[in-house]
């Protein structure tokens, strides 16, 4: 793992020091709240709807078990004793006060941590493929860059007033596990003639004007790679719309002069940018490499997975749901499913904070992952300690075994928490969850992507769930609008919108008759949900969602 | 003829403590939308918003919600102004907990 220079040491305790003296300043009236929002803003600290809301910053997902246990104590110390990770690999603290936050930031920067950048119109917290490093379809590990970017996108003098904010995504794997191509700018890492390099994608983004990324370029070499993102973003800087924040993300400027315009531009301002670069970034680049390099894995045998295996199916189950395959041999990447049924998706308490923290300790060689998916990753573990580590999980509530299905839902805060949002998205997850899990039909009906924003910017990435649900204001009236066949992977693609919303009270009735449906059309069982929309098309499912059981639409 | 009046209260959020407060009828801001000043006339919820606004030393955000005349006090109108005077709905906490 990244370990901080003491360039970056300094740097985060100047930026505590001068939030704070900002801070006693708003408190002691001497700045008003205009002057004092971009400030709070570039550190993370947003003002919802019942309290402040500290966001950290969680670099492309990554924490150690010390971190870890230091979000648990922050937690604890000076929130509600929980923590929200969020669908951008961040951690949302929903109580602080005012007051607090200077602490809250000084100690985050005792385990090298901090929230800026998580907000403002800036280049946000890089995200990456939660499965970095251990993943056995990886071509390289994604980190090394995204730490790289991280570096460079700190406080970047041309990047601090964007015409929005630019959000950063990297994936060094094919299978695309980062919803690479719905962020302003993405990195798939590709090798081409046994040189690895960056297919970069532009202009992707979901929000009230949901667009996949383009290919703008579908080779940067290592050497070209941030002068290239420096001219992509550079030219942004000076298209981006201004006049107008609804048309002001790089996916609308990208649309409006097309890509083969905004090619030629970044082309040609590529030319200044890569002579300016003295290759200071690639002897950084060399440094930052081996802090990633892979642990020493260990050579035992698998022989308690096995026994556990063949004889608890509670273990069976989850070991079937949860784990996923990793580069090295007798080894396994656990996810912990912090969504058990009924519960806010993405919320831990301080406690499984540290169970976690533990296990990742003495397991999982002191590595954790925070996915978008609002989960956590063991990305280490050996097989022969599964056993011991599911029960450690299961004791504290983190066991739920649903990674992929119906009730591992992504749902953003909502008309809960957002002083945005236009409806609760929350509670719908709680219900849908708790719902599938009575009628015990979650594991046969497979993989399915449901995805909840309460607002059209989406958080919640419903675009590309394959149920989407969107939360809207209709009258006064919460209302929720389906989309269907929506994809998060390299198959990126937008759902399409079934028809009019139904209430709060009708939504989760809504949902099952799509189950249904799906469950009545499917070929087999090895046909997933997607699978099916894809082939019948939308029609089966209006016709459920529309004209079945009218009666039943108002139920609950 | 000019549309009828919509009941309001002034509303922000605490400087410190970051919650939902609201104006009382002595300037003071209170946590508890029923101790709320109920204004049903535009020209003085537009004073009182102007007045309202310039304690920023103490409230963030202020703006006039719509309510109606309730028995104990200004009722919201929208579920919007509701879950901010009750609390979040997936825990007990904010407001509905510290009645």
């Amino acid at each position: 793992m990244y370990s901080y220079s003491d360039f970056d040491a300094d740097f985060v305790a100047n930026r505590n020091r001068q939030f704070r003296a900002q801070v006693a300043r708003r408190i002691d009236g001497s700045l008003t709240e205009d002057e004092f929002k971009p400030l709070r803003l570039m550190n993370g600290l947003y003002l919802q709807l019942h309290a402040y809301m500290l966001r950290v910053a969680i670099p492309y997902g990554t924490l150690n078990s010390a971190q870890m246990r230091q979000l648990a104590y922050i937690a604890e110390r000076w929130d509600k004793g929980y923590g929200h990770f969020t669908t951008r690999q961040n951690i949302q603290y929903n109580w602080p006060l005012l007051s607090d936050v200077p602490d809250m930031l000084d100690a985050l920067a005792e385990v090298e941590m901090h929230a800026i950048q998580t907000s403002g119109n800036t280049i946000r917290n890089v995200t990456a493929d939660h499965f970095a490093g251990a993943a056995a379809d990886e071509i390289a590990d994604p980190r090394p860059v995204a730490e790289l970017l991280r570096q460079w996108s700190t406080d970047h003098p041309e990047f601090q007033f964007l015409p929005r904010k630019f959000k950063i995504a990297v994936t060094g794997s094919p299978n695309d596990r980062a919803v690479t191509a719905a962020h302003d700018l993405a990195l798939r890492i590709v090798e081409r003639d046994g040189e690895i390099g960056y297919a970069v994608l532009i202009g992707g983004g979901l929000g009230r004007t949901p667009m996949i990324g383009k290919i703008v370029n579908d080779f940067v070499s290592q050497e070209d790679l941030l002068p290239y993102v420096e001219a992509v973003v550079s030219v942004w800087n000076l298209l981006g719309r201004r006049d107008n924040k609804y048309k002001a993300r790089i996916k609308i400027t990208v649309h409006e002069h097309g890509l083969e315009e905004i090619r030629a531009l970044v082309d040609q301002r590529f030319e200044e940018t890569k002579a300016a670069f003295n290759g200071a970034d690639l002897a950084l680049f060399e440094t930052i490499k081996p802090q990633f390099a892979a642990p020493d894995f260990a050579k035992r045998t698998v022989s308690d997975f096995e026994r556990a295996y063949d004889a608890d199916p509670v273990f069976r189950s989850w070991a079937d749901t949860n784990l996923a395959e990793h580069r090295a041999e007798g080894y396994a990447i656990a996810q912990i499913s912090i969504k058990a049924h009924g519960q806010t998706p993405g919320d831990a308490t301080a406690e499984q904070m540290r169970v976690m923290a533990d296990i990742a300790a003495e397991f999982g060689h002191d590595e954790l992952r925070i996915s978008h998916e609002q989960n956590v990753i063991l990305p280490h573990v050996h097989k022969s300690d599964l056993p011991e580590i599911h029960a450690r999980l299961k004791a504290h509530g983190l066991a739920t075994a649903n990674i992929g299905m119906i009730s591992d839902i992504i749902a953003c805060p909502g008309m809960d928490y957002c002083a945005l949002a236009t409806a609760r998205s929350i509670p719908v997850a709680e219900k849908i969850a708790t719902r599938f899990d009575e009628l015990k039909i979650e594991k046969d009906i497979g993989d399915l992507k449901i995805k909840i924003s309460g607002c059209i910017n989406a958080c919640g990435h419903h675009h590309v769930g394959n149920i989407g649900i969107l939360g809207l204001d209709r009258a006064g009236v919460e209302t929720y609008q389906i989309t269907l066949g929506g994809d998060h992977t390299e198959n990126a693609a937008l759902g399409q919108r079934t028809g009019p919303g139904f209430g709060y009270d009708e939504i989760v009735p809504a949902v099952e008759r799509l189950v249904e449906a799906y469950l009545e059309e499917r070929e087999d069982a090895s046909e997933t949900f997607l699978e099916t929309y894809r082939r019948v098309g939308m029609p089966p499912f209006k016709a459920a969602l529309y004209e079945r059981d009218p009666a039943r639409v108002a139920a609950e | 003829m000019s549309r009828a009046f919509t009941p309001k209260v002034i509303t922000a959020n605490a400087l410190i403590e970051g919650d939902v407060i609201y104006l009382d009828a002595r300037d003071n801001w209170t946590r508890e939308l029923s101790r709320a000043e109920l204004l049903t006339d535009e020209a003085h919820a537009q004073l009182r918003l102007v007045e309202a606004s310039q304690r920023h030393a103490e409230a963030v955000g202020v703006y006039l919600a719509d309510v109606k005349a309730g028995d104990t006090g200004p009722e919201p109108t929208h579920f919007r102004e509701d879950f901010r005077r009750t609390g979040p709905s997936n825990y007990f906490h904010g407001k509905q907990a510290e009645r």
